[in-house]
Formats: structure tokens, sequence, C-alpha cells
């Protein structure tokens, strides 16, 4: 793994922020109108009553952990994205990067992404709801981290799909993360979902993070069970997705798919 | 005879059941710039990317500094690069942002010094701090040859380098190329559909026809072989056999 070559990727990316509007929306404007629209329905629910009162402090958190996921995988398939529309691809992997290191590329690019934002986002919740994200305590350690682990490990998948099937599966970016979170809980408790679902849910390791979040929030209590099963989960899928994405690269490379992607 | 800097043996290619490259062999000497002719779809530009690594063959070997690619590409593709007219860089940055970029891949120190000389070389400094997006086709031609050649290739792949560019800016890149190869002694392998040029800039000619080496030598030896006057007829009377197929 040569740290050079990750960080000539990242600042090809860091490049673009600088004087990419379109960009720097992404990280301070949508952010900021979701917690602005989740923030009023809080308030609003708060207001109608005490019996609802409990469960709506649990929206603003669930937003903000909610978007570390989102752009943990966003930083992840939106570099890959950057590099099909530039044909930048043939210029990297013709270099001597490797995929490894493309990968760990993306994924600090991700840490970046989710540590602008997330700061943001709790400054502004902060700020304009005093809503303090911190009364979870030191279990948002590894809440964060198992949700920046997701957000890779869909990154990963949604990029191996791009690779394969090219431009006509961009609109996955922005889509696939969403198709996780109904299962994974984000907004209500599991026990909502239908008996089958629920033991869907038990294998997405973001259901157990809000799950985690929730019973912090309700009984003070620290999830153990909760957090040593997400990051077991996370543990088997980032292993499994990173082989997947090695060998999707190696199909596409046969298949001369690589040269071809993004024309 | 010294080892040959590139050898590519019984190289074949093959998606599903077209064959695009058809069991060729040949090699680059140190030095030398070797010429891959041939129509359109006859398999130059697959050899290319197989050479960068970024096609796996379906059969064959390619050895590159006596290295076999698929075990050491690393340690090859450091000294190995490339420039197409059909490859594009990053449009949201500079030109200098793009070099500094392709440096730090390439792991090359004194990065500054290293742009301000490639810069100087291919007569850039105008375009240094520019848009890529804003860029002619003939500067983003240069652009990418400069990342090329900015990393000090010991082999450099060229697929139609001067493809689309007006005459003066070709006549530019190609005394250039020449100049370099001769001071650094670099081997190129050089891909072009323009006869002329693939006279005047190769030392050795390969011409393929639908993914196999149909013809192999000096221009002239080609042209003798096949009982033309020049080059040019060569490739029509081949392209046309072909097609007639």
């Amino acid at each position: 793994m040569n740290v050079g070559r990750i960080g000539a990727l990242l600042s090809r990316h860091l490049y673009l922020y600088k004087r990419s509007f379109a960009r720097l929306l992404e990280i301070f404007y949508w952010p900021f109108l979701d917690l602005i629209v989740w923030g009023f329905i809080t308030i609003y629910l708060a207001q109608q009553g005490n019996q609802l009162h409990g469960a709506v402090t649990f929206f603003l958190g669930a937003l903000i952990l909610w978007d570390v996921l989102f752009r943990a995988q966003q930083g992840i398939a939106l570099s890959f994205l950057e590099e099909m529309w530039a044909r930048n691809l043939m210029n990297l992997f013709a270099s001597p990067l490797t995929v490894g290191e493309y990968l760990m590329a993306t994924m600090t690019m991700s840490i970046f992404k989710v540590t602008a934002v997330g700061s943001l986002m709790i400054l502004f919740a902060l700020v304009f709801y005093s809503y303090d994200i911190f009364v979870i305590g030191l279990s948002l350690v590894p809440f964060i981290f198992n949700l920046l682990i997701s957000g890779w490990i869909i990154g990963v998948l949604t990029t191996s799909i791009i690779m394969r099937f090219g431009q006509q599966a961009e609109v996955l970016a922005w889509g696939m993360v969403f198709l996780f979170q109904p299962l994974s809980c984000v907004f209500y408790p599991m026990e909502v979902l239908p008996a089958f679902l629920q033991k869907i849910s038990w294998i997405i390791p973001p259901s157990h993070i809000f799950e985690g979040m929730r019973s912090v929030l309700l009984h003070g209590e620290i999830p153990t069970v909760h957090v040593i099963w997400a990051t077991g989960l996370n543990a088997v899928y980032l292993v499994g997705m990173i082989l997947w994405f090695y060998h999707t690269f190696s199909i596409c490379k046969e298949r001369g798919m690589l040269v071809r992607v993004g024309e | 005879m010294a080892q040959p800097l590139v050898e590519v043996r019984n190289l074949t290619k093959r998606f599903g059941d077209f064959v695009a490259v058809d069991n060729i062999s040949f090699d680059i000497q140190e030095g030398e710039i070797l010429g891959l002719l041939g129509p359109n779809g006859a398999g130059k530009t697959t050899t290319i990317h197989m050479l960068l690594g970024l096609i796996t063959p379906t059969a064959g070997s390619i050895r590159i500094f006596g290295l076999d690619l698929a075990e050491h590409r690393e340690t090859i593709l450091k000294q190995v690069n490339f420039s197409s007219t059909y490859i594009s860089m990053p449009y949201s940055l500079t030109v200098e942002e793009n070099l500094r970029v392709i440096a730090r891949l390439y792991g090359l120190s004194n990065i500054t010094q290293q742009i301000d000389d490639v810069v100087k070389k291919l007569d850039m400094q105008e375009i240094r701090g520019k848009l890529t997006r804003k860029l002619s086709s003939g500067q983003m031609s240069r652009l990418t040859l400069a990342k090329a050649i900015m990393t000090r290739p010991k082999v450099l792949l060229l697929d139609e380098p001067t493809a689309s560019l007006d005459p003066d800016i070709t006549q530019k890149i190609k005394a250039f190329l020449k100049e370099y190869r001769r001071s650094e002694n670099l081997s190129i392998l050089y891909t072009s559909h323009n006869m002329r040029e693939m006279e005047e800039m190769s030392d050795r000619i390969i011409f393929l026809q639908r993914g196999s080496i149909v013809a192999e030598g000096t221009a002239q030896q080609i042209v003798e072989r096949f009982g033309q006057r020049d080059l040019e007829e060569v490739f029509l009377k081949l392209a046309r056999e072909e097609r007639r197929i």
C-alpha cells in the first residue's frame, strides 16, 4: 500500500472541491436542508403531546447518524463517478496505482466528507434546535465507526455495479443507500416491522446502530449486544465486499469494460 | 543482441466469439520506435490496453523489462506511460493540478521542478494555470503527452497521438517525440492512421489485420513485399481485401 499514491488520488478530489460550487452544496446545502425539515417535524410532533415527546428526540439524532452512512457511501460511489465522468479511469489504472490503494483513497475521501457534513449538522442542530447529539455519550464512537463501515460496504457495492454496467447504473450512487433505509430502522424501532422483515433487518448492521441509539436515549444503557452485532456483521460484509470488488474489477479487465466505462 | 524492453508472445484476446488480437508476437528494442499499423478494428488499441494492464489477455504473455506484466504490474507501470487522443484528464482541474496528481501517482520527487521542465519542453507555459475543460484539442493532446513524458518512462505507448490535430501541431509533436526519443533513448509503440507519419516516425512497422500480424519490417520492406508504391497503397490494398472478405 503506497501512501503517496493514495494521497495523489485524494488531492485530485480535494482540488475539485476547491472550485466546485455544486460539490460544496453537497456538503453544506443538502444536510442543512434535511436538518431544517426534520427539525420542524420534530418540533411539531413534540407539540402534539407528551406521549410522542420521547420518540421525537430520536429524530434529529437519527438524521445526523443516517447522514454519516449516506455520506460515507457517497464518498466512495461519487469518487468513482467523478473518474468515470472525467474519463480518467484509464489514467489511474494504467499507472502503478493498485485496486487496494484506489479503495483506500475513496474510503479516506469518505471520512473527509463524513467529518465535514457531520460536524456541520451537529453544529446546526445545536444552534437551531438546542439538540446535542453528544447526549448519546461514548456509544457515539462505535455508532459512527460502524455507520462509516456500512457506508463503505454499500459504496463499494454501488461502485462495482456501476463499473460492471456503466453509466446506466450511475443513478445507484444516490439511490442504493435508500434501498437499505426501510430495513435499517432509522426513524422507527425494529419491532414495528413485520416478523419476517425483522429477521432481515437483524442482519443489516445499521439497524443495530439505530436500535442502539434509541436504547441509549430511552434507557441510558450502552447497547453492547447491538454494537457487537453491527461490528461483527460489518467486518464480514466489508471483507466480502472488498473481495467482490476485486472480482468485479478482474471481470471488467477480462471483458475490456474498464477502458469503456463511461462511454 | 540486447534483451528487448518489451516482449510480446502469442498474445490473444477474445471477446466472446470475436477475436480482437490473434496470437501476435513482437519485440520492442531499447530506443526503438515500433509502428502498429492497421485499419479500424485491427486490434491496435486492444494491444496497447493489454500492454498497460487494462485488459487481461486471453492467452499469451507480455514481458516488459524482462518481467511478466501479470506478476509485476506495479514495478513495470512505474516506467511505462501512454498518451492517446481518445483519453482525457479531469476537466475541473487546471493543467498544473492534473500534472501534480500524476506526478504523485508515479512517486516523482521535486514535483514543481518536473512540472516546470515538462511545461517548458512542450511549450505549455500559457496554459499551465488554465482549467482543462477550456483547452483546445491541440492543447489537450499536449497535456496528455506531458503527463506521459513527465514520469520519465522507458517505454511510451502512443495511440494515435496526432489524430484530429492540425498539421502545425502535428509537426511540432512529431518533432518533439523524435528529439525526445533520441535524448532519452526511449522505446515507443506508435499507432496512427497517417501512413506518412508512420513512415517518418517508425524504425519498424507491424501491420495488423483482423487481429493478426500480416506484415512486419521497415516501411520500405513492407512496401516492396506487397509490390506497391508506398505504405498508403499497402494499407488500402489490405483494407479493401478485408472488406471483400
